[in-house]
């Protein structure tokens, strides 16, 4: 077990988006946190790297524990540099190429030499097809490639684990294909993912585990296969039904 | 036909004394317009863009206490007239033992008299800068000072050229207010003149021609900057 997410609380005002969601992740798991708009999924990813400040929740990565209501700015640092993530709008750094935009980070955040940042960060661009854009300002860029070249810039840190926040989801469709040809490449090699996305094929077929949530409160966690071909909650069958449905 | 000649004659050399009044006064103006009004423009906008700076930051990080000192000090500055604000500092404050030379105050009250303005235009100019960088950045690893200084200000700072290019001009037509607290810079030099010599309209109107030949070239300066700034990558292209 790499990363143990327990009891995750986070109340907005006096609504309750997260009632206690526990998750455990192994290494090389691709988790597809899928569920209804509302039920707190982009919340929860967010508070596991504290972009979300939650009321209450734990965190053992690595067999270090750290309190997600009560971490230092320390320990908080220390979780972001095992970490990347990856947001739904994209978030690049407007006034950077698209080399800059990776090596930023690395030189600042991470204390690399130049040239080391310089080879990480090309060797991540190749990874998602972006080697031929260095000097591109995301302004220049699709959608599709600069999420690409976020994906990279997430890469390039080495993390043990990289959150995706619906990484397709401000996409044209046309352009869907390509960020997530990128992911499943990334799954393929081992890496460990945790990806809130409404791309069902994505969850049926490259994610190993589903966490289910609806209303703030995780309804059915498993396997893809036994969620997609045997769903136990009441709740899970009616949404993949909606969801099919949809697509017919 | 002899008095037409006179006319002409008479005319004639009223001219030359106007051309001789301007030959002789215009380098005056300009060599004034060149040693104070510009240093003085310079100064104080710089002075006034670090004011600004820091007070658009302070409203940015929303600290309570820092955060209403800014905007009491926006208020203030820009609800009272600059001559009032120059009138006190220079006049006023010397009753309460504060003795500054005219410069000084000059400086002073137009720096901080613009940088309630441009503390406005950076504070908009920050806020246009997409949020999510500020996240993104953190997840990187970096903290709020890099991720302020490497990606959210230069980005403001586009925002902002056109704004702060105005408030520069302003600032050089502001420098002439300070004739009025004795500074002896180009305006009052014009007024000094035309005390001394008479053709009042003549040397106010050579004073107008030069602030304008100031502004104008600041005007094709922004323009320069803008077009270099839109060729390095267009954040808004």
């Amino acid at each position: 077990m790499m990363l143990d997410i327990q009891n995750v609380r986070k109340r907005f005002g006096d609504r309750e988006v997260l009632k206690g969601i526990s998750l455990t992740v192994d290494k090389g798991d691709v988790v597809a946190i899928l569920g209804p708009s509302g039920s707190g999924k982009t919340t929860f990813l967010r508070c596991l790297n504290f972009l979300e400040k939650a009321d209450g929740g734990a965190l053992v990565f690595d067999g270090a524990h750290f309190d997600l209501h009560t971490a230092s700015k320390a320990d908080i640092a220390r979780v972001r540099k095992k970490t990347a993530f990856v947001f739904q709008n994209f978030n690049l750094f407007l006034n950077k190429t698209v080399l800059q935009n990776v090596t930023l980070g690395l030189e600042k955040g991470r204390g690399m030499k130049k040239n080391d940042a310089r080879a990480a960060a090309l060797r991540a661009l190749e990874h998602v097809g972006m080697a031929d854009r260095l000097e591109s300002y995301p302004s220049q860029l699709s959608g599709g490639q600069q999420q690409r070249v976020a994906i990279a810039r997430a890469l390039a840190s080495d993390p043990e684990i990289i959150y995706f926040d619906e990484p397709t989801s401000a996409l044209d469709p046309e352009l869907i294909g390509e960020v997530l040809s990128v992911m499943r490449q990334l799954a393929k090699e081992g890496m460990t993912m945790l990806v809130v996305t409404h791309e069902m094929d994505f969850a049926r077929n490259v994610s190993n585990k589903v966490l289910f949530m609806a209303d703030g409160t995780a309804v059915e966690t498993g396997p893809s296969r036994d969620f997609f071909e045997n769903p136990k909650a009441d709740r899970s069958r009616d949404f993949i039904r909606s969801i099919l449905a949809a697509r017919e | 036909m002899a008095f037409h000649s006179l006319g002409r004659e008479r005319g004639d050399s009223m001219v030359n004394e106007h051309w001789q009044m301007l030959t002789e006064s215009f380098p005056q103006l300009l060599e004034y317009g060149i040693k104070v009004t510009i240093p003085l423009s310079i100064l104080s906008f710089a002075l006034g863009l670090a004011v600004a700076v820091t007070v658009a930051l302070i409203q940015y990080a929303n600290v309570r206490f820092l955060r209403r000192l800014c905007r009491f000090y926006i208020w203030i500055t820009r609800g009272t007239p600059l001559l009032v604000q120059l009138f006190i500092v220079f006049y006023g404050l010397p009753d309460i033992g504060i003795k500054l030379s005219n410069y000084l105050s000059a400086f002073l009250v137009l720096g901080f008299n613009e940088g309630a303005y441009m503390a406005e235009t950076m504070r908009g100019a920050l806020e246009s800068v997409p949020r999510g960088q500020m996240e993104a950045g953190y997840c990187a690893g970096m903290n709020y000072v890099q991720i302020m200084g490497h990606v959210v200000l230069p980005q403001a700072f586009r925002t902002a050229f056109p704004a702060l290019g105005n408030s520069m001009i302003a600032m050089v037509k502001d420098t002439s207010m300070a004739a009025s607290i004795t500074m002896a810079e180009m305006f009052r030099q014009a007024q000094i003149i035309s005390g001394q010599r008479g053709d009042v309209l003549l040397l106010y109107c050579e004073a107008a021609v030069i602030y304008l030949l100031f502004c104008t070239a600041l005007t094709w300066l922004q323009r320069l900057g803008e077009k270099l700034l839109a060729k390095r990558g267009g954040v808004r292209a």
